[in-house]
């Protein structure tokens, strides 16, 4: 959306509304599974977790669609999806689809779409997802409504409810589809939880063929180089974070960060003062123009707390602030609080966390 | 070569608030810039001409002040601005605002050829990144999203490759043109504007297309009317519940970590003894 919608008039919409017919036709959630090379995004399984919670709400089925290079991958694929919820997959199997390219993705996309008609459809806000989604809701002339942090339904008219930040996380906003068909959405992968997966769970499998062969598509592939060492997964989805501002004073400092996260096994992130003067890697940044995280324990060191860094990290189980100036933001919301400087706190915590941690395990 | 950049002028900080009884932004005395971003774009379609040779149209859709914006970009070196604006445009979610710029290119093109559409990541006040697919869709352009590098531009067999950022990884693509490109941030650093650009800047007539100047006869695609998503809530987020537990006080750096330690794993005994931080 752009900032002059932020102003429009909030539309009346108490009474319950019957739906146009043609709109009505649209039923279930569906969730597009990211898989990349046969890897499975996890923040596919958090939207299952998602979807499964409206779908109920609605009464209606929750589908997961998976697309791949191969039958096998996304049967796996599918398998794991009822686990996480579904009820049944749509899966396109073609050699096509084994890397990412937006034009077949957005074909097969949308042809389900148009065969099945479900009421949501769910994206992760990932770049694969904002690419296809983007195409997808324009081909389809829909709503899309990027980078949810909160979805629901609406009581009133069966209507997706989807809440974003925007401003830069100043604000929040709820946007609604109205009148068109299926109301997609996108979601940040760590803003939901990831679901408890149940064995055993099965499902329905639909596999649809995509119509379109290689001589169709204009964009080819001609290399694919996988990231050295997976750093943008592993600060996602770790669960202990050392995370560093720019209260650090300057890059060496980074060291006593780096040696705290060896000791607990845990990622090293930081605010984007950090990132933009080069402190830490760019992949390497929390926050609204960064990573999302939600790892267990959280320690930011020099950092004040700012609501773009906030709203990336807030959801830490445990958050430990170290910071000079007891006035900082980050106070508002941490769970434990030091007053000092980091310089001195975070070697001391080091120390004694390492003899901490190898009595117990002597012990233990 | 023709290549249109897209910007959008944005307020420059976070600092927006919300009006306590209106519930509407507050933007008064909040300083606007190009979108940090389009920059990247801008700056991109520079080195483009630099080293093949283009012409460079940098096109806005938004309020009349917006030009401002467009008076930076021909200071940077663009050699042609557009704005776009239209009481009709006003209310534009990012289907109705790809609409509407994907005519307005569709327009230009019609002088010159267009080749290469160029945006940014995403804005930082929208934040959505779906403005440049929009367009490329549209417009049936190949769509290029998080552009790292434009490694190779064949003009005369009209072929693009570029490096893009993948989840796991970077893809190398080749395609063809025309197509548009949604340039990652930190890809290049906007270089300074030149004296001579400058002052063109000052002088140059900065063109405004309305509605009919840019060829939309449908006024339903547009604006509020052309917008699927509505604005149903805005509001700020609610505040933390609770405040910091403060630890160790007075205590030296020692005290403060063995202090902060041990309330750790009484509050979280579970997660300590995950950890190992006590026996199980
Ligand atoms: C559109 C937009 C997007 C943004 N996206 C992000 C984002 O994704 N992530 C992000 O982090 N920021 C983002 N920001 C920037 C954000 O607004 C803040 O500027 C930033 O988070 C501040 O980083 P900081 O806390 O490291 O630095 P500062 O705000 O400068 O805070 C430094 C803190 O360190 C403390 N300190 C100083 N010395 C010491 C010491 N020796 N020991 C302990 N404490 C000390 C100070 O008291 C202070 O609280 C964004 C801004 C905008 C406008
Ligand atoms: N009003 C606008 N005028 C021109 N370009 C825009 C406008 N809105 C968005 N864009 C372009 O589309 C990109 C993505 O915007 P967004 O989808 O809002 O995140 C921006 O970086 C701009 O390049």
């Amino acid at each position: 959306m752009t900032d002059n919608s932020a102003a429009a008039p909030k539309p009346k919409g108490k009474k319950r509304l019957e739906l146009d017919p043609k709109l009505a036709a649209y039923r279930g959630v569906w969730v597009f599974v990211e898989m990349e090379r046969g890897q499975v995004h996890p923040v596919s399984w958090e939207l299952l977790g998602e979807g499964r919670k409206l779908a109920d709400v609605l009464e209606v089925e929750l589908a997961a669609l998976i697309l791949g290079g191969d039958v096998g991958e996304c049967d796996a694929a599918a398998d794991q999806a009822f686990g996480y919820g579904a009820n049944l997959a749509y899966t396109v199997a073609d050699p096509v689809l084994a890397d990412y390219r937006n034009q077949p993705y957005t074909r097969a996309l949308t042809d389900l779409v148009n065969r099945y008609q479900p009421e949501i459809l769910l994206l992760g806000a990932t770049t694969l997802g904002r690419d296809l989604a983007g195409s997808v809701a324009t081909t389809l002339l829909t709503g899309l409504t990027a980078d949810c942090t909160e979805l629901a339904i609406d009581p009133d008219n069966r209507g997706l409810l989807a809440t974003r930040p925007t401003f830069g996380g100043s604000l929040l906003c709820t946007i609604q589809t109205l009148n068109y068909r299926p109301q997609m959405a996108t979601v940040r992968p760590r803003v939901m939880a990831v679901p408890e997966a149940v064995s055993g769970r099965t499902g329905q499998i639909i596999q649809e063929k995509l119509q379109m062969v290689e001589e169709d598509i204009i964009a080819k592939v001609l290399e694919y180089i996988p990231d050295q060492n997976q750093e943008k997964a592993q600060l996602a989805y770790a669960d202990i974070i050392v995370a560093g501002g720019r209260g650090m004073g300057r890059a060496e400092n980074f060291q006593l960060l780096w040696g705290l996260a060896r000791v607990l096994g845990a990622e090293v992130g930081g605010s984007r003062p950090v990132t933009h003067a080069g402190w830490l890697p760019a992949e390497r940044q929390i926050g609204q123009s960064g990573k999302t995280v939600r790892p267990k324990l959280y320690i930011a060191a020099g950092i004040s707390g700012a609501i773009q860094h906030r709203v990336g990290m807030e959801s830490s189980d445990i958050i430990i602030a170290i910071n000079n100036d007891p006035n900082a933001p980050i106070f508002d919301f941490a769970t434990y609080g030091i007053v000092g400087d980091a310089l001195q706190i975070l070697p001391a915590l080091t120390d004694a966390m390492r003899s901490r941690l190898s009595v117990s395990r002597r012990a233990g | 070569m023709h290549i249109v950049v897209c910007i959008k002028q944005v307020p420059d900080s976070a600092q927006i608030r919300v009006h306590p009884v209106t519930n509407t932004i507050m933007r008064q005395g909040v300083p606007a810039i190009i979108n940090p971003f389009d920059l990247a774009a801008i700056e991109e379609a520079l080195q483009l001409k630099d080293r093949y040779g283009a012409r460079v149209t940098v096109l806005t859709m938004g309020p009349p002040q917006a030009e401002a914006a467009l008076r930076k970009a021909i200071a940077y070196g663009a050699d042609d601005v557009v704005l776009l604006t239209d009481r009709a445009f006003a209310g534009a979610d990012t289907l109705a605002t790809s609409f509407a710029l994907a005519q307005a290119i569709r327009k230009l093109g019609e002088e010159e050829a267009v080749d290469l559409v160029m945006t940014g990541k995403q804005t930082i006040d929208g934040d959505t990144a779906q403005v440049g697919p929009g367009i490329a869709k549209r417009l049936d352009l190949q769509l290029l999203t998080y552009v790292s590098e434009i490694t190779d531009l064949d003009l005369s067999a009209g072929k693009i490759t570029v490096q893009r950022r993948s989840e796991g990884g970077v893809q190398v693509i080749k395609t063809r043109l025309p197509a548009l490109i949604t340039m990652l941030e930190s890809s290049n650093t906007i270089r300074f504007a030149s004296m001579p650009n400058m002052f063109r800047a000052e002088r140059q007539v900065v063109p405004q297309w309305n509605r009919d100047r840019a060829g939309i006869e449908d006024a339903s695609k547009i604006g509020l009317k052309g917008s699927p998503t509505v604005v149903s809530k805005i509001f700020t987020p609610r505040p933390s519940s609770q405040r910091a537990k403060m630890v160790g006080a007075d205590l030296d750096a020692t005290g403060v970590a063995n202090a902060v330690l041990d309330v750790l794993s009484s509050d979280h005994p579970r997660f300590a003894r995950e950890i190992g931080l006590v026996t199980p």
